[in-house]
């Protein structure tokens, strides 16, 4: 089915505070023509996934930076698959060691950028996958 | 979700009037996106709505609006009753894209079943509103919502349409926007049947508060059976609890403009304004739809832009003359 607009929620989990990588990126959506709903700092993982539940959304952005993506970014796969939002695509995206790359894709999460990552590359890889997941 | 087993508008709507969120969710998104399905699925909301009290929030950028809506839902959630809100962004109208910032100052209600949030872009729709507002609030009535807010994107002077969606609309303003004399234009000051100046803890709230009660004192028409807007200063954004301020009062007056509304019978009146605006817009869609799918593939559309650009013709006799053909007069 195809959909006007690609949605995706873009956020931050637990206690950092490091929002500067997440609000550039959803600018770049923005100027990429997606609809972007911005949750901002200190959320949980089960109030990302209540937003794209509302929001109809078709990709989960998280952003990390103090070290904490091992802890939540399970939780978040958990709470993606207890729902059945087998749909929406988990993309994770900040700063940490490249060994945890294989590690979180393991976890079930679809694609990670780290910190220089061409704004090209984000944008073409959400678009296809997008495209590719809804039909 | 449920893009891949999209169920029959039928089925949708049943699981919507049994408060299924996600079902609710898709068919915001088809009646945003104007998809094929939209129109069926509308009709078959359209009856169960119609019965939730609809507040309009609107004020410029930077006003505080989503953070009074904030606290509205907290005190609604008190009363317990189930809460929608629509908060619309801007579109750009270069890319399409959209920054929805709005969720950020709801974050108090992010866990709670009790509240439907759905943010949408503009979409290069004017009035302050999307296209599709009117319908999301229909379908987040027929959910089960009791009070469903619709908070309008930056509005400046004449984004009014939130008038034609809500029943009680409040006019978010902040001190230091100006004079007396911009609360004195028409447009957006008169749409308000309550006014809030929020972040009443500025330098200039006092001024300002006693020039927007002059204004409504001298100028804002009584309306014909007794409501006159008031003034209510709030502080909705602060470090600590007790910094926050006017809440109570505001409640307190969207509940008695709604009583003002039901005892005075004016509901009906505003119920049959939404209608008749409802009515127009849907008309204006659907007559276009038709038309431009009657010329869509013909290469005409194109022919037409060539000959205004050319100054051969004009917007005018062009669509004269589709519709003359069309309507076959």
């Amino acid at each position: 089915m195809h959909k006007e607009k690609i949605k995706v929620i873009v956020s931050k989990v637990g206690l950092d505070g490091h929002d500067r990588g997440a609000k550039v990126v959803a600018s770049l959506l923005k100027e990429a023509g997606m609809e972007v709903v911005y949750l901002g700092m200190y959320q949980s993982p089960e109030g990302i996934i209540k937003a794209a539940i509302d929001e109809d959304a078709d990709v989960i952005g998280v952003s990390y930076l103090s070290g904490e993506h091992l802890v939540y970014t399970p939780k978040i796969v958990e709470a993606i698959r207890s729902n059945g939002l087998d749909d929406v695509l988990l993309v994770v995206g900040g700063s940490f060691p490249p060994e945890d790359i294989p590690l979180m894709k393991e976890m079930g999460v679809d694609e990670v950028f780290r910190g220089g990552s061409l704004t090209k590359t984000i944008i073409d890889y959400i678009t296809s996958s997008v495209r590719e997941k809804n039909h | 979700m449920l893009k891949k087993r999209l169920s029959s508008p039928s089925e949708m709507v049943e699981r919507l009037l049994a408060g299924d969120r996600r079902a609710a969710a898709r068919m915001i998104t088809l009646v945003e996106d104007g998809a094929e399905a939209s129109n069926s699925l509308m009709k078959l909301v359209y009856p169960h709505s119609g019965r939730s009290v609809v507040i309009g929030i609107t004020g410029s950028g930077g006003s505080g609006k989503s953070s009074l809506i904030n606290h509205l839902v907290r005190k609604f959630r008190e009363q317990e009753k189930r809460v929608g809100v629509v908060a619309v962004d801007p579109s750009s109208p270069f890319t399409g894209g959209a920054l929805l910032g709005d969720r950020i100052r709801f974050q108090a209600h992010s866990m709670d079943d009790g509240v439907y949030i759905r943010s949408m872009g503009s979409r290069g729709y004017l009035g302050g509103l999307a296209r599709a507002t009117r319908d999301v609030v229909r379908i987040m009535e027929a959910m089960g919502n009791d009070v469903i807010i619709v908070e309008t994107l930056g509005a400046g002077q004449d984004e009014v349409d939130v008038i034609h969606v809500a029943q009680t609309c409040l006019l978010v303003l902040s001190p230091g926007m100006g004079d007396d004399i911009q609360a004195m234009k028409a447009g957006i000051m008169e749409i308000a049947d309550l006014i809030v100046l929020n972040k009443a803890d500025l330098d200039g709230a006092n001024f300002c508060l006693r020039s927007l009660e002059a204004t409504i004192h001298y100028g804002l028409e009584e309306s014909e059976d007794g409501w006159k807007p008031r003034v209510i200063p709030t502080v909705a954004a602060g470090a600590r609890s007790e910094d926050v301020q006017g809440i109570d009062e505001l409640v307190e007056a969207i509940e008695a403009h709604q009583s003002y509304l039901h005892e005075s019978r004016t509901i009906e009146e505003v119920q049959a304004k939404r209608i008749e605006q409802e009515l127009g817009l849907v008309f204006k869609d659907e007559l276009q739809k038709v038309i431009f799918r009657g010329l869509r593939g013909t290469g005409k559309k194109r022919k037409y832009i060539q000959a205004i650009l050319a100054g051969r013709t004009n917007p005018y006799s062009v669509v004269e003359d589709v519709l003359r053909a069309f309507l076959k007069v």
